[in-house]
């Protein structure tokens, strides 16, 4: 049991070593173009985000709808902080990452408790409520500049300087893929598969699902920042019902409950539309498509029929061919 | 004193009185049964004795501890852990997983172990794993601790099942129609283990149950629910040849 | 003096405002107690129904009324064909699922009018042409009278035919127990499909009348109203058909008190709270009824 963990241990950090060194090339070479190079930003960003819905969606079983929201409440914290304070980069931006995430965590806990009594339609239909009123509060409001949003963010997560994006992605993963392997998380997921059963064995279901949302939310938070400071413009729009689905279609793509499908599925759906430039409006088609065939592929027996299919035929094989 | 002290239960939904001055006592390290014709209300009493339901009167005490207005999570700490009619398991999760859940507030560690999975983490899993184990050999289901529990067969599902209540550490036991869809071999097979589980594990017993054999072979003690209400309590001969239990089961 | 004429007139923009929001609600509330699903592309079926209008009038120029009867078959069928494709085949499947599949139809229906007819607002005038009424020292305008009556004489035929008639039985019945309606021969199937032309249909009504009201054509015209449609059938009760206009009304007086008194901008913010503080307070809403769940 031991050498295996060591050997899993092991494969994980030659990977992250591996990656980074990858990344590093990329950068420093300039093999690719800059507007491909950029992406890699956007990339780690969208992996945190993923990562953490999955967290709800995968692993708590709620379908939830405003994650945008809590990603929009990171990055204007951190923003407000480094425009309106004259802090060096050292200090400013662990300041905003900090403040970001857990601004965005209190209002995980705002959201989650009234959120608590509510299942599936409705929690989703809240917590898209909940995203609508935030952006609709940072539009009406002065001192974040209103629908023109805030500008002259210092640009201090490019893809320059990709480093400390790359170690967020990295822990982000850790740490969620631990939760999930730990009694938290078969707490959480028990309340997934059957709430009333998890109750009856002592599990406290609201404490779960705030502690889910909570973490969620601050993980969001976080991308928020990142965010930010790469683009250095924010606006109310950019967080709105749509990116909270362009999250969703990625959880869905990569696998409920599928961290590693999180994260490839986040590569792929931030190149995809750089490679699809000009099919923009088809990116929008094509992500409609992406999330009815999963659910239908998964769900209507279409995949039991088809993995039988071709066990079948795998047997008329070996029966006819044969060795 | 008993262990389960129940008296005057009510409960009514809109305008049907569902459970009505039902009463109960059971004695430690007993094992009860509580029987009756189809929706006499006995999972209702089950969902009141659990906290899923609030009664409108009545006491219920466990060791002597009023437990009403608690939730099913607290109750389930104080020491009562239940099966369901409609087998409730965990179905995205393995066997072992299942156990391990309900083994939640028996072996611990903090979030932030969690997160990090700092040394405690490491140690507890394991002694998680260990205890885990320890309790599906009971049941023979040791070896299919990988397996996930929705591609468990029928029986071995309520087996489980029973196995996560009792990784709870409850006092009490109740057990919703264990034997249902079980052919004659496996009722023998669950009568025994349900014996064995009240000796090993020392927890009292109070079981539903429809099919007779396993009443009148196993419960040292029987009440009968008809119409929500108490119809007769004693010992299963007496109790199973009444003239008024019979017709409550059988009609005029 | 003034004041009370300023507030009657916020009123009248409210129950205009509401009245469509009644009919959108409706279509929810009726799927919703049939399909046991909120069908995230309903307020989509709107913008089809205000783009159907302006081909058959703009593009192919017919007569208005020809436009707009054409306009609600071809949501009718558009609902009737989405069940059948995306929801039907899910019918066993987990409540996430669905939903997730919904909010994808929804998701396609407005790349798939991107794509037809681009980004560009598509300007778009009145066709109903109903002259205006002055009553005291207010002017109610003629679509204002339109949506009035359109919409109370739906809810009337609607309320009938849901009471009086076979079909409507049906769909009363499989609301309550699909699997005992079948058992008792109904045809579960075409009362599904049934109910989504009717709530369909509806949408494309609302929808016609919505674009009557707003200068241009957007892919993305049905999302707001849509959602805002949802609240006021939660509000009312979902599930519940007086309850859906009953929602529909008040919310729309909210929204219009709300952008008169207090902000424009925060009349969204408003709108959305009423949903929060519906669902935490009464989830059944004003005239739905309570559902407990066996264990």
């Amino acid at each position: 049991m031991n050498r295996m963990k060591l050997n899993n241990t092991i494969t994980n950090i030659i990977f992250i070593i591996v990656s980074y060194a990858a990344v590093s090339l990329i950068v420093t070479s300039g093999i690719l173009s800059r507007q491909m190079t950029s992406l890699i930003i956007p990339i780690g960003v969208n992996i945190i985000l993923a990562v953490s819905l999955n967290l709800l969606t995968g692993f708590l079983g709620e379908l939830t709808l405003g994650h945008a929201g809590f990603m929009s409440l990171g990055a204007y914290t951190g923003a407000l902080i480094t425009v309106n304070t004259e802090l060096p980069e050292m200090i400013g931006l662990p300041l905003a990452l900090i403040a970001g995430g857990v601004v965005a965590a209190i209002f995980g806990l705002v959201i989650g408790v009234p959120v608590l009594r509510l299942k599936g339609d409705y929690l989703a239909i809240v917590t898209l409520g909940f995203g609508e009123i935030i952006k609709s509060v940072l539009t009406a409001m002065e001192f974040t500049g209103g629908a023109q949003g805030l500008s002259g963010i210092p640009k201090y997560t490019t893809y320059k300087n990709f480093t400390i994006v790359f170690i967020f992605v990295v822990i982000t993963i850790l740490l969620i893929k631990n939760l999930v392997y730990s009694r938290h998380g078969r707490a959480i997921c028990s309340i997934r598969d059957n709430y009333i059963a998890s109750e009856a064995v002592g599990i406290k279901i609201s404490k779960y699902k705030i502690m889910a949302f909570v973490i969620s939310a601050f993980f969001a938070g976080i991308a928020g920042v990142f965010n930010a400071h790469n683009i250095g413009i924010l606006k109310p729009d950019n967080f709105d019902y749509n990116k909270s689905i362009e999250i969703l279609v990625i959880v869905v793509l990569g696998g409920m409950g599928n961290i590693k499908g999180s994260v490839i599925a986040a590569v792929v759906l931030t190149l995809l539309p750089e490679l699809l430039r000009d099919a923009d409006n088809f990116r929008m088609l094509f992500y409609a498509i992406v999330l009815i065939a999963m659910m239908l592929f998964n769900n209507s027996g279409l995949r039991e029929r088809m993995t039988s299919w071709i066990k079948s035929k795998k047997q008329v094989k070996t029966a006819t061919g044969g060795e | 004193m008993a262990l389960l002290e129940v008296k005057n239960l009510g409960i009514s939904f809109g305008g049907l009185r569902a459970v009505d001055d039902f009463n109960i006592s059971v004695e430690q390290g007993q094992l009860y049964g509580l029987i009756g014709p189809n929706g006499a209300g006995k999972t209702t009493v089950f969902n009141l004795l659990t906290g899923v339901y609030r009664p409108s009167d009545g006491i219920i005490k466990l060791a002597g501890r009023s437990i009403i207005g608690k939730t099913p999570d607290e109750i389930c700490q104080i020491g009562i852990a239940r099966t369901f009619q409609n087998i409730r398991l965990f179905k995205k999760m393995s066997v072992l997983d299942n156990v391990k859940a309900a083994l939640h507030h028996q072996i611990k560690y903090s979030l932030v172990g969690s997160l990090l999975h700092l040394p405690p983490y490491s140690q507890k899993e394991t002694e998680m794993n260990e205890k885990a184990l320890e309790i599906l050999q009971v049941f023979d289901l040791d070896s299919e601790a990988g397996t996930l529990a929705s591609n468990l067969p029928y029986g071995k599902q309520r087996k489980l099942e029973i196995a996560r209540a009792l990784a709870t550490n409850p006092k009490l036991l109740l057990l919703d129609e264990p034997a249902a869809g079980m052919n004659p071999n496996e009722t023998g097979e669950l009568m025994e283990t349900i014996r064995l589980v009240r000796n090993k594990f020392e927890v009292t017993i109070l079981l539903i149950e429809h099919d007779m054999k396993l009443v009148a072979g196993i419960c040292e003690y029987l009440t009968v629910l008809n119409f929500g209400t108490e119809l007769l309590t004693g010992e299963p001969e007496a109790v199973l040849n009444d003239a008024k239990v019979i017709t409550a089961y059988l009609g005029e | 003096m003034s004041l009370i004429t300023n507030i009657f007139e916020q009123l009248i923009n409210g129950l205009r405002t509401g009245s469509i929001y009644a009919l959108i609600a409706l279509g929810y509330t009726m799927v919703y107690g049939i399909a046991k699903m909120i069908n995230f592309a309903h307020g989509d079926i709107i913008m089809v129904g205000a783009y159907s209008l302006y081909v058959f009038i703009g593009l192919l120029e017919l007569p208005v009324i020809a436009a707009i009867i054409l306009s609600v078959i071809v949501c009718a069928v558009l609902g009737m064909t989405i069940e059948k494709i995306a929801y039907k085949p899910l019918r066993k499947a987990p409540p996430l699922a669905v939903l997730i599949t919904a909010i994808g139809m929804s998701y396609f229906l407005q790349s798939a009018a991107l794509l037809l007819f681009k980004a560009t607002p598509i300007p778009f005038g009145n066709v109903i042409n109903v002259p205006s009424l002055r009553l005291g020292g207010i002017t109610i305008s003629g679509i204002t009278i339109v949506i009035l009556v359109v919409t109370t004489l739906a809810m009337i035929v609607l309320t009938l035919f849901i009471n009086k008639t076979k079909a409507g039985s049906a769909m009363r019945a499989v609301s309550e127990d699909k699997d005992a309606a079948e058992l008792m021969g109904i045809n579960v199937n075409r009362t599904i499909s049934l109910t989504f032309a009717i709530g369909s249909g509806l949408a494309a009504v609302a929808g016609i009348l919505y674009i009557c009201q707003y200068p241009a054509l957007i892919p993305t015209l049905g999302a707001l109203p849509g959602i805002k449609a949802f609240v006021a059938a939660v509000l009312g009760g979902i599930g519940s058909v007086p309850g859906a206009m009953l929602g529909g009304i008040i919310l729309g007086i909210i929204e219009s008190i709300s952008k008169a008194y207090i902000s424009t901008k925060l009349s969204d913010a408003i709108v959305f709270s009423v949903l929060v503080l519906v669902l935490l307070v009464r989830p059944s809403g004003l005239l739905g009824k309570k559902k407990t769940e066996k264990v």
